[in-house]
């Protein structure tokens, strides 16, 4: 079946680029092996019937938010940082047989559920495309959808503020955006 | 003109009646508020005016009522509604409240004009000018409250004016609270004004009961209500109709000072003079006679209440007639004479002869109003030559050319130094003023005359038709009152002797200075009236009994007796002869000696009815005694000894200390606060171990977070299985 | 066709290694990162759902989380600059101000 060959592949590399992340030295390569995982997602959601999530995945995600990821490491410098486990190294063994255990138990979850097990019949004509989504979230989602803007808007306006230097805000005088 | 227009028929201005209580109540807020900056003149002003007014608007309702004799109920406002009984602040305009609006305010008016003039001489020899507003603010204020009392239709809004002049006889007898009738620093007269009150409460406790039972029993307290029900009730429960009736007499023998509560009136005397004339002898005292002639429906149900009413009527006339022989105060003998008169007027009310004590009242009204004036005349001419007042010209002039009381510049603080300080009121310091002072000695002897019942004057005719009726109706009261009117007669030629005719026994009264006109103008008028205000009801005239009619069930008029006539007329004329046997010698006296009456009744006897038969002595000894010793009682023993220092200290507070001292220490530091320390330590010992988690590294807190989804994740796994 | 319950499993996967990551590492910003990684894992598991029971909501979830998650980027980022303002370090371990 090619496309159960296409799912390993690209689940490999999914999580080839997770532990990538988890053990890159270098903010910068964890930043690209994130980039990497979110291709292998993408590919995933196209697989899955949402070719629109998908579009989205990679310009917004993989493209927006991990470029403001990069820039903001090269901005501070933070490429290197010395990863020893620090003041709580205890902590690192520990937390890896807790993610084995973890896995464990999601493991058994997936495994043993039923409706999960049936291979997945073909997508019926249309689904998932941006003619679909579009309507169901203009039309069902309009109210969470509108809430998200203001929320969006909140974010980049807390944004502003935070990065703004704090010495000169407080006795600036309103009106002046000579900064 | 006017007269014209109502009495063919045209409007009427019943309408108008609600201005006699409210114009008198401006006029006594406008004194309130401003009488000081208003002076004398403004205050009078305004006074006078206001009375006039009332007096204007009570004409206009005699006017209205000619042409319109079933008279008018004029609401002026719903005061209670609870559930079905409704009472209204309503206005009864019929014959007998405009006759008695017309008393008050006509006879109010011309006191008001009198004292104008009284209380500028009384203010100065107090030492307190300020006060003139006052007094005519608590007068304007009487005429009010007299009128929410005549024109109630309904005995709760009877009730209310009649706590209202009570309150105001009562601010007026203690006007000057802080001096004796002397002018000297004392409590006296507030203790008077005080007594009047007290004894007053008395009477109003029956008349509440009175308006209660009628409450309950009729369901209503509407006087056209409650007599419409009479004979319902009178056949349903024949004892409420006696149990009402008897305390409405309660309240009848407190308001107009019949026996057992007329004590309060010679105490009442204290207030200025134009007090005693307008409330404690024309108006307010005749209340309760107005009361019971209101009430007549009532009373004529209740055979045995109206025998009782009268009974005591006739008693007071009698007993209060021999107190009056014995009095020295010019003023006091005019207290008794007019509880005496008082009983009169009862007495014909409780007969049935309710056109002949409404007469009486009246004729009262007018010659009792003029000798109290004509007393406060010769009291304040008295004062005048005693003390001349720096800005009194006709005293001073006389002071001069006599090389008398000129020292007295500052008024009279400067009392007689040494020796006792002159008392204006005594008739023993008179004698001789009919040549000093004319105008007020005539017109007193016509006020005596009347008072004495000497045809054709006004009490002749009054006093002769309730000596009728009685003869009729009551042959005992009959006794009773001719034997006062006997005594009356002996007392007023006493006084007038005393006062007028023989020599000066003082200086002052020597040089007595006659008064102003506006003073001796009123007491023309009252004279006048008093001349010819018997001729309203006399025989064959019966206008004022056909007046009545038109309010007053079954008014008959009986036909002139000429027995009854001479008999009293005759009694009179021996009365006066006697007297004037007995105190002719007192003419030729320089100085008072021995009263000629204590000669012949020896001092027992006589002292026995100058302090009136003792009977403030025995209220004394038996109530208040008793009263301070019940209460000396209650105090000291009952609530001091037994409830306090034995039930509350032992008992009460004893048992507590130790319940709370066994709670404070076993209980609460025991129990409650150990329990509370050892959580404490314990918590604080569990806080010591658990803040060495919040250790402040982000990435501990996030294991803790993982470690709890492991777990949970556990949980769930071992429940599905 | 692939069973669901495979994307399932590679999503927990995916999700363990990013939690386990954010246990391990001490640079803010890969922690940040390890974070996002959990939440893609999370829309794997939503997308695959959506799939399986034909059903469009599972895909607007996941439009939704990819919108807050932009917006707390942009916050946190913001406040990962303030604080280096200030440590001039972006070693998670160096904020523990907060202690007992």
């Amino acid at each position: 079946m090619g496309l159960m060959t296409v799912f390993i592949l690209t689940g490999a590399v999914a999580i080839a680029a997770a532990l990538g992340l988890l053990f890159a030295r270098n903010a910068v390569y964890a930043v690209l092996f994130l980039v990497l995982n979110m291709f292998a997602l993408a590919v995933l959601y196209l697989l899955l019937g949402a070719p629109f999530i998908a579009m989205v995945q990679i310009v917004v995600y993989a493209g927006a938010i991990m470029v403001l990821f990069l820039f903001v490491v090269m901005l501070l410098g933070a490429e290197e940082l010395k990863e020893d486990g620090g003041p709580i190294g205890w902590q690192r063994p520990l937390a890896l047989v807790l993610g084995v255990v973890l896995l464990a138990e999601l493991a058994y979850f997936v495994f043993a559920a039923s409706a999960t097990k049936a291979r997945l019949l073909p997508s019926p004509d249309g689904f998932g495309d941006p003619h679909a989504v579009g309507l169901t979230l203009f039309q069902k989602y309009l109210l969470p959808f509108e809430v998200t803007s203001v929320l969006l808007l909140v974010a980049m306006v807390g944004a502003i503020v935070l990065v703004r230097n704090g010495k000169r805000t407080a006795d600036e005088p309103t009106g002046s955006d000579a900064d | 003109m006017l007269f014209e227009t109502v009495a063919h028929g045209g409007p009427t201005f019943f309408q108008l009646a609600p201005l006699v209580v409210f114009i008198p109540l401006l006029g006594a807020t406008i004194n309130f508020l401003f009488g000081r900056r208003l002076g004398e003149r403004g205050v009078a002003t305004v006074a006078v005016t206001a009375a006039g007014t009332a007096f204007l608007i009570s004409v206009l309702q005699w006017l209205s009522l000619r042409a319109h004799p079933e008279g008018a109920t004029q609401v002026v406002v719903e005061w209670i509604t609870i559930g079905d009984f409704q009472v209204r602040w309503a206005q009864l305009i019929d014959t007998l409240s405009v006759t008695m609006m017309l008393v008050v305010s006509g006879v109010g008016t011309l006191i008001h004009i009198y004292a104008t003039a009284y209380m500028h001489y009384d203010v100065r020899y107090k030492n307190d000018p300020r006060r003139y507003a006052r007094f005519f603010g608590f007068f304007n204020l009487f005429i009010a409250m007299m009128m929410i009392l005549v024109t109630g239709d309904s005995y709760l809004t009877l009730f209310v004016g009649w706590e209202g002049v009570g309150l105001c006889s009562f601010l007026l007898i203690g006007f000057w609270y802080e001096y004796d009738i002397l002018g000297r620093p004392s409590t006296a007269n507030a203790r008077a004004a005080k007594k009047a009150f007290v004894v007053n409460r008395v009477g109003d406790f029956g008349f509440l009961l009175a308006i209660f039972t009628l409450f309950w029993y009729f369901g209503t307290v509407e006087f056209h209500g409650v007599f419409a029900k009479v004979h319902e009730v009178a056949a349903a429960h024949p004892q409420v109709l006696l149990a009402v009736t008897l305390f409405l007499l309660l309240g009848v023998t407190g308001k107009s000072a019949q026996i057992p509560l007329f004590v309060w009136l010679p105490d009442a005397m204290a207030g200025p003079t134009p007090v005693s004339a307008l409330i404690h002898a024309a108006t307010m005292v005749t209340a309760g006679v107005y009361l019971i002639t209101r009430s007549a429906e009532l009373y004529m149900a209740v055979p045995q209440a109206q025998a009782i009413v009268a009974l005591v009527g006739g008693l007071t006339a009698l007993v209060a007639a021999t107190m009056a022989v014995a009095q020295y105060d010019i003023k006091k003998v005019l207290a008794y004479s007019t509880i005496s008169q008082l009983g009169f007027m009862v007495a014909a009310v409780g007969m049935g002869a309710f056109v002949a004590g409404m007469f009486h009242l009246v004729t009262h009204a007018f010659f009792k109003a003029l000798l109290f004036l004509g007393s406060g005349s010769v009291i304040i001419a008295l004062e005048r030559a005693h003390h001349p007042l720096p800005d009194d010209p006709e005293a001073q002039a006389l002071a001069r050319e006599h090389g008398h009381g000129g020292h007295d510049a500052h008024g009279h603080d400067d009392h007689e130094h040494g020796h006792e300080p002159f008392d204006p009121q005594d008739m023993r310091n008179m004698g001789g003023l009919l040549r000093r002072i004319p105008v007020t000695s005539w017109t007193y002897i016509i006020g005596g005359l009347a008072l004495a019942g000497i045809p054709p004057l006004a009490g002749f005719w009054s006093k002769d038709e309730i000596l009728l009726e009685a003869k009729h109706l009551q042959p005992v009261v009959y006794g009773l009152l001719t034997a006062a009117a006997f005594l009356t007669a002996f007392y007023v030629t006493r006084q007038l002797v005393m006062v007028f005719l023989g020599r000066p026994r003082s200086e002052a009264a020597a040089h007595a200075i006659e008064s102003p006109k506006a003073m001796t103008g009123v007491l023309v008028t009252l004279a006048g009236l008093s001349l010819v205000g018997g001729f309203l009801n006399a025989p064959g005239v019966h206008a004022f009994a056909h007046w009545l009619e038109h309010t007053l069930p079954e008014v008959e008029t009986l036909p002139f007796d000429l027995v009854v006539a001479s008999v009293s007329t005759g009694l009179a004329l021996l009365s006066m002869l006697t007297a004037w046997s007995l105190y002719k010698g007192v003419r030729a006296w320089v100085e008072w000696q021995q009263d000629p009456l204590e000669r012949i009744l020896g001092p027992g006897l006589f002292g026995f009815l100058h302090h009136a038969w003792h009977w403030d002595d025995f209220y004394q000894a038996v109530f208040v005694r008793g009263y301070d010793a019940l209460a000396a009682f209650l105090a000291h023993t009952v609530d001091w000894a037994f409830w306090h220092d034995w039930f509350h200290e032992t008992i009460i507070a004893g048992t507590y200390r130790r319940l709370s001292r066994f709670l404070a220490w076993s209980v609460d530091l025991g129990v409650i606060d150990r329990l509370a320390n050892e959580l404490a330590g314990a918590v604080k010992g569990l806080a010591l171990v658990a803040r060495k988690l919040q250790s402040g590294y982000v990435r501990n807190y996030a294991l803790s977070v993982f470690v709890g989804v492991v777990l949970m994740l556990g949980y769930l796994l071992w429940v599905v299985r | 066709m692939v069973p669901t319950s495979f994307y399932i499993f590679l999503a927990a996967l995916l999700f363990t290694i990013g939690a386990v990551a954010v246990l391990f590492r001490r640079n803010t910003l890969v922690i940040y990162m390890a974070v996002e990684l959990m939440l893609n894992a999370a829309n794997l598991a939503f997308v695959a759902f959506a799939r399986q029971f034909e059903a469009l909501d599972g895909q607007l979830f996941v439009f939704f989380v990819m919108t807050v998650a932009a917006a707390e980027v942009a916050v946190g980022l913001a406040l990962i600059v303030t604080i280096f303002r200030t440590k001039h370090s972006v070693d998670i371990d160096t904020m523990r101000e907060l202690k007992g």
